[in-house]
């Protein structure tokens, strides 16, 4: 059972949280503009990483709070968890990306 | 009987205490200390089973897990009765109970054993190419016949009565297995100060340690193993920082250094107190964990490895020192290590014959082979077994030395024997490395599989790496021990800076089948004892093509039975290796998997059971409702009325009485379990917006609407009636199942698509309780309860809602209608839901009030055509499908959704769309789910083009009633379809889905 740092909370149980799958996913901000291909890339795809991942967790059995994580897919080892808005640790904030 | 197979002293048994115990029905005698294994073997009881697929006659092949044969069936009384428990590991008390299985009419004389004779038709695999033919007979012959012969022990078919007790724990160091090393790393953890938890699958701590002659002095220890036991053991329970807990198995390593451990608390007590645990299952959060979890002897692989008196040498050492048990009178040994040298020793010294021992190997020099041969054992090298011979058991083998071309050197013996023990080496126990995703990596000095890069905070010591000293272990385990506590924060004394144990060759051994003459029978050479997998099995695998150890692992089935190949992995894939011309190393190893012992169902339930396996959510209204004799359905985790019978009614006519008397007078229903969602805030109007498909603008403070949300793919998701109660606040509703479901939606877009919004939102599900009033009476019967709201027509219209008091109580009345009738909703604080509901039911009896529950609901929203969510729908509806394109505020820029809508696939006019069925005979009534034909005719030959989604007896209409979604349904309206029912192909017509009050003129009272 994986051990989750939540921000806000700090380590909890896998228990107490609800995985909100992949992380950084702009959600178009006019989507009447986004073509057939965008808006299907933006409801289906989805990356299947083996290595380090950035996805949402939300802390539902405890503050309620959705923020991000990066998580090696292969070791589940947690390598950080950071807030929404905050940029992935180690990679750089893209100009318009979604918290 | 008592055994005349026990040594005249030593062992670490209570001759003081002697046990009666009984197998298949036969009374025995054993001591205190013995096992199951060790109590028959010292009564010269060596047949204990009969083998999976072929019913071979099968002994004892080990002294602890890793047994794969000697399986009993342990019973107290009827319901206790476990199936598939290894001899070798249950701990005898007075009065046990044990049964061989897989055999009848019995173990001596077993019918089964004809498969024996017919194993050519029965290879690895062969069911994939039988019992296909003729397809009838699967049902009747073939599957009835697999069934009773599959498995081994049958399960009880009673439920299981014992408690079963769950503990958490978090320690600094946990260490698995107490044998010297992990008894070494223990104590040297604990004296750097960290928490410890050690623990063993055995009784007693020691490990191998046990097997040793108790009190013979040991000099690499310094002491004797006894001594050294007793010292350390002493010490660790006298530390408060260390918990010991023996009789536990660590059988599962979960992410983040969980370890799951069952500890065993009752099974060996004669008489359990009643109402006492019977296992314990931890959890165990560690931050450094210590796998001491020791080696298992590799058996040999030659034609006719499984009879009875046939057992690893290692055993029948456990079975002489630890229990003083002699478990022969003439043993040959056939051996590829140096160990099974002292085994013979020993054996000889305790008056065994040692009549040869035959070394596969071209040399055998060490330390334990001269000091056999200088106490005149016979020795022979580059000797392989041909074959052996005795059907319950052993009598003779027949050895053969073998040049490097496998021919015959000089002759093939013959001796006669009546105990065969058989070494191929030392496997570590890499189980929980594996399981915690650590690497395993192939070490040429062990010629074994050892740990390698750790994937978790973990240490691997002792023989489990390949260190096989108890000495060398010892040190090991405190190196170890000492890290681990270090690393958990605990800095303590430096260890003495000795050099790391060096992996020891010495018990490498032979993995694979021993070499044969050519020509010479290689029948029945046995890998996997308990799915009786022989050599022939994998060589089939390799010859079929199968080159994938994953592959050949499943299809031949070796290392699948309960022991998980404890005993046939590495022979497994050192034959596979050949067969494919491969390294071992190449051929890879499959996965360990959770539990490295079975667990009883029960420890994982724990406490969860029965009443307590799943929360149970009742409304306040719901006391009255089973005193009113409610039938009561599950829906989520509430418990809803599903209806009312009075005087012995069925369903039927108590779901009839009750559509009734809301049409005609008054119906009371209790909606509490729906969700209620205050969605508050200066944005919390275009936070409505951009959730829901509606156009919220419109709606007036003190209005209602039905809303519609859907998912950002476009489909139908929750619906529900909102009610703008202020400026900045809505209260908006959802389905009972989807309440959770539409509030996590909502802070998912909040907090991570639009968190600039002012708005917030608070489940209120559970703090309203919600009173449905509906039918022509309706309104007469609220109008003495309620101060401070105009009831009349102009006053609070059809969907309008209104604050005041009711009872006394504040209430907040909505005028709406699930049903078609006049209707209204009480909506008062949860705590005087009951009060209230009590209040309104004595104000309407004169009016004829009447309780109706979900059934009767879902009859009369039918009746109107109005959807369910989840009935309906199916998460690939979209509104205009159910006739809810009325309800998409087409104008608004964007909402979850609104992009979806305009692909095409989603406006295509043959999309299925919602309308109802009136069967032509009016008294029949389609099952849900009916698929539904274009054309009246035969309904097999053609393709479905839809099916039924609701079906009720109407009584309002007196006939059947059906809502179905039908493709291109709409433009349908007037045509006859056919329903492929059960009763054959039912001719129906398609209608509008509204069968009542098209005009909703009774809305309005």
């Amino acid at each position: 059972m994986l051990l989750i740092a939540c921000p806000y909370c700090g380590t909890r149980p896998e228990l107490e949280f609800v995985y909100g799958g992949q992380a950084h996913l702009a959600r178009p901000s006019d989507p009447a503009a986004a073509d057939a291909q965008a808006w299907a890339d933006f409801l289906y795809s989805r990356d299947n990483t083996r290595g380090v991942h950035a996805e949402r967790w939300r802390h539902t059995h405890g503050c309620g709070r959705f923020f991000n994580a990066l998580r090696d897919t292969g070791t589940d080892h947690f390598l950080a968890t950071y807030r929404v808005g905050e940029p992935a640790p180690g990679l750089p904030q893209a100009p318009g990306a979604t918290p | 009987m008592t055994g005349n197979h026990r040594a005249a002293s030593g062992g670490r048994v209570d001759r003081s205490r002697a046990l009666r115990f009984s197998f298949d029905g036969r009374s025995y005698s054993g001591l205190q200390g013995d096992t199951l294994a060790s109590a028959l073997l010292a009564n010269g009881v060596h047949l204990l089973g009969r083998s999976f697929k072929y019913h071979r006659p099968r002994g004892i092949l080990s002294a602890g897990a890793e047994e794969p044969s000697a399986l009993v069936t342990l019973r107290r009384d009827a319901a206790r009765c476990t199936p598939n428990v290894r001899a070798t590991q249950i701990e005898l008390y007075d009065g046990l109970q044990a049964y061989s299985q897989n055999r009848w009419p019995s173990l001596a004389f077993d019918v089964g054993a004809v498969n024996d004779l017919l194993s050519p038709l029965f290879p690895a695999g062969f069911y994939y190419k039988t019992f296909m033919w003729p397809r009838r007979a699967w049902r009747a012959l073939y599957e009835p016949y697999i069934r009773a012969a599959a498995g081994l022990g049958r399960a009880p078919e009673l439920p299981d009565p014992d408690r079963y007790a769950q503990r958490y724990a978090h320690c600094d160091v946990l260490v698995v297995g107490a044998g010297p090393g992990g008894i070494a790393a223990a104590q040297a953890a604990a004296d750097s100060g960290a928490r410890v938890i050690l623990c063993d699958e055995q009784a007693q701590p020691g490990g191998s340690l046990l097997s040793e002659p108790a009190e013979a002095p040991n000099p690499a220890m310094g002491e004797s193993a006894g001594a050294w036991l007793r010292r350390c053991v002493d010490s660790l329970r006298r530390n408060s920082r260390v918990t010991l807990l023996p009789r536990t198995t660590a059988f599962g390593y979960f992410a983040h250094n969980l370890v799951a451990l069952n500890e065993r608390l009752t099974e060996h007590l004669a008489d359990p107190a009643s109402g006492r645990a019977r296992e314990r299952c931890w959890q165990v959060r560690a931050r450094e964990v210590v796998l001491a979890t020791g080696a298992i002897e590799r058996p040999l692989v030659f034609p006719g490895n499984d009879r009875p008196g046939i057992m690893l040498a290692s055993a029948a050492r456990s079975y002489l020192n630890r229990y003083a048990v002699i478990a022969g009178t003439r043993a040959v040994l056939i051996t590829a290590c140096d160990e099974a040298y002292r085994v013979a020793l020993e054996l000889h010294q305790a008056g065994v014959a040692i009549a040869m021992i035959g070394d596969v190997r071209a040399q055998a020099d060490g330390a334990w082979p001269q000091a056999a041969r200088r106490a005149g054992l016979p020795v022979q090298t580059q000797t392989s077994v041909l074959g052996t011979h005795g059907r319950r058991r052993i009598n003779a083998v027949r050895l053969a030395r073998l040049d490097a071309q496998r021919r015959v050197l000089g002759r093939v013996q013959t001796h006669a024997c009546d105990l065969l023990l058989m070494s191929g080496g030392f496997t570590p126990s890499v189980h929980l490395q594996s399981q915690s995703r650590g690497r395993l990596a192939w070490d040429d000095t062990v010629q074994s599989f050892i740990p390698a890069q750790a994937a978790e905070r973990v240490r691997s010591v002792g023989a489990c790496r390949g260190v096989f000293c108890a000495a060398a272990a010892r040190a090991d385990g405190a190196a170890a021990g000492a890290a681990a506590a270090r690393d958990a924060g605990f800095a303590g004394q430096a260890v003495a800076a000795a050099a790391l144990p060096e992996r020891d060759g010495a018990m490498a051994g032979y993995a694979g089948a021993l070499p044969l003459p050519p020509g010479s029978s290689d029948s029945k050479a046995f890998v996997d004892w308990q799915n009786d997998v022989t050599t022939r099995d994998l060589a089939l695998a390799t010859r079929e093509g199968f080159v994938s150890i994953e592959h050949i692992k499943r299809y031949t089935t070796t290392g699948m039975a309960t022991d998980q190949g404890k005993t046939s992995n590495l022979n497994a894939l050192g034959f596979v290796a050949r067969q494919l011309d491969k390294a071992i190393a190449e051929v890879g190893l499959t996965s360990f998997r959770m539990p490295y012992t079975p667990v009883s169902f029960g420890s994982f339930a724990g406490f969860a059971r029965g009443e307590l396996f799943d929360p149970v959510r009742t409304t306040p209204i719901h006391d009255w409702a089973a005193a009113a004799g409610a039938v009561f359905e599950d829906v989520g985790q509430w418990k809803r009325a599903r209806y009312f019978p009075r005087g012995g009614e069925h369903m039927h006519a108590a779901v009839a009485r009750e559509c009734r008397a809301v049409r005609s007078a008054c119906g009371i229903f209790d909606a509490s379990t729906l969700g209620k969602i205050e969605v508050v805030g200066p944005d919390a109007l275009r936070f409505m917006n951009l959730m829901y498909a509606n156009a919220w603008n419109t709606l007036a403070v003190g209005r209602c609407r039905y809303g519609v949300l859907l998912r950002e793919d476009g489909f139908v998701l929750d619906d529900g009636v909102v009610a703008r109660t202020a400026e900045e606040r809505f209260h908006a509703t959802t389905t009972t199942g989807g309440a959770a479901r539409v509030l996590a939606l909502m802070e998912d877009y909040l907090q991570t698509e639009w968190p600039q919004l002012r708005v917030w939102l608070t489940s209120t599900s559970e703090q309203w309780s919600v009173i449905a009033l509906q039918g022509p009476e309706s309104r007469r019967v609220l109008q003495g309860l309620v101060e401070g709201i105009d009831l009349s027509g102009a006053a609070l219209p059809h969907m309008s809602m209104a604050r005041g008091r009711i009872c006394g109580v504040p209430a907040l009345l909505f005028r709406v209608s699930f049903t078609g009738e006049l209707g209204f909703e009480v909506n008062v604080p949860a705590d005087f839901g009951h009060m209230v509901w009590e209040a309104i039911h004595q104000a309407g009896a004169p009016y004829g009030i009447t309780a109706y529950g979900t059934e009767a609901m879902h009859v009369l929203r039918a009746e109107k055509g109005y959807i369910i969510v989840g009935q309906e729908t199916d998460g690939t509806v979209t509104a205009d499908d159910v006739g809810l394109g009325w309800a998409i505020g087409r104008n608004k820029p964007d909402f979850v959704g609104k992009r979806s809508l305009s692909r095409p696939a989603l406006s295509a006019p043959d999309r299925k769309q919602l309308v109802g069925l009136a069967t032509a005979d009016p008294q029949l009534l389609l099952e849900e789910g009916t698929q539904i034909m274009p054309a009246a005719g035969e309904a097999s030959s053609q393709r479905p083009i839809g099916h039924v989604t609701s079906s009720y007896a109407s009584p309002t209409l007196d006939r059947s009633i059906a809502l179905a979604l039908i493709a291109g349904g709409r433009a349908r309206i007037g045509h006859t379809l056919t329903a492929a029912s059960v009763q054959g192909a039912v001719p129906v017509k398609v209608t509008s889905p509204v069968f009542y009050d098209p005009e909703g003129a009774r809305l309005h009272g």
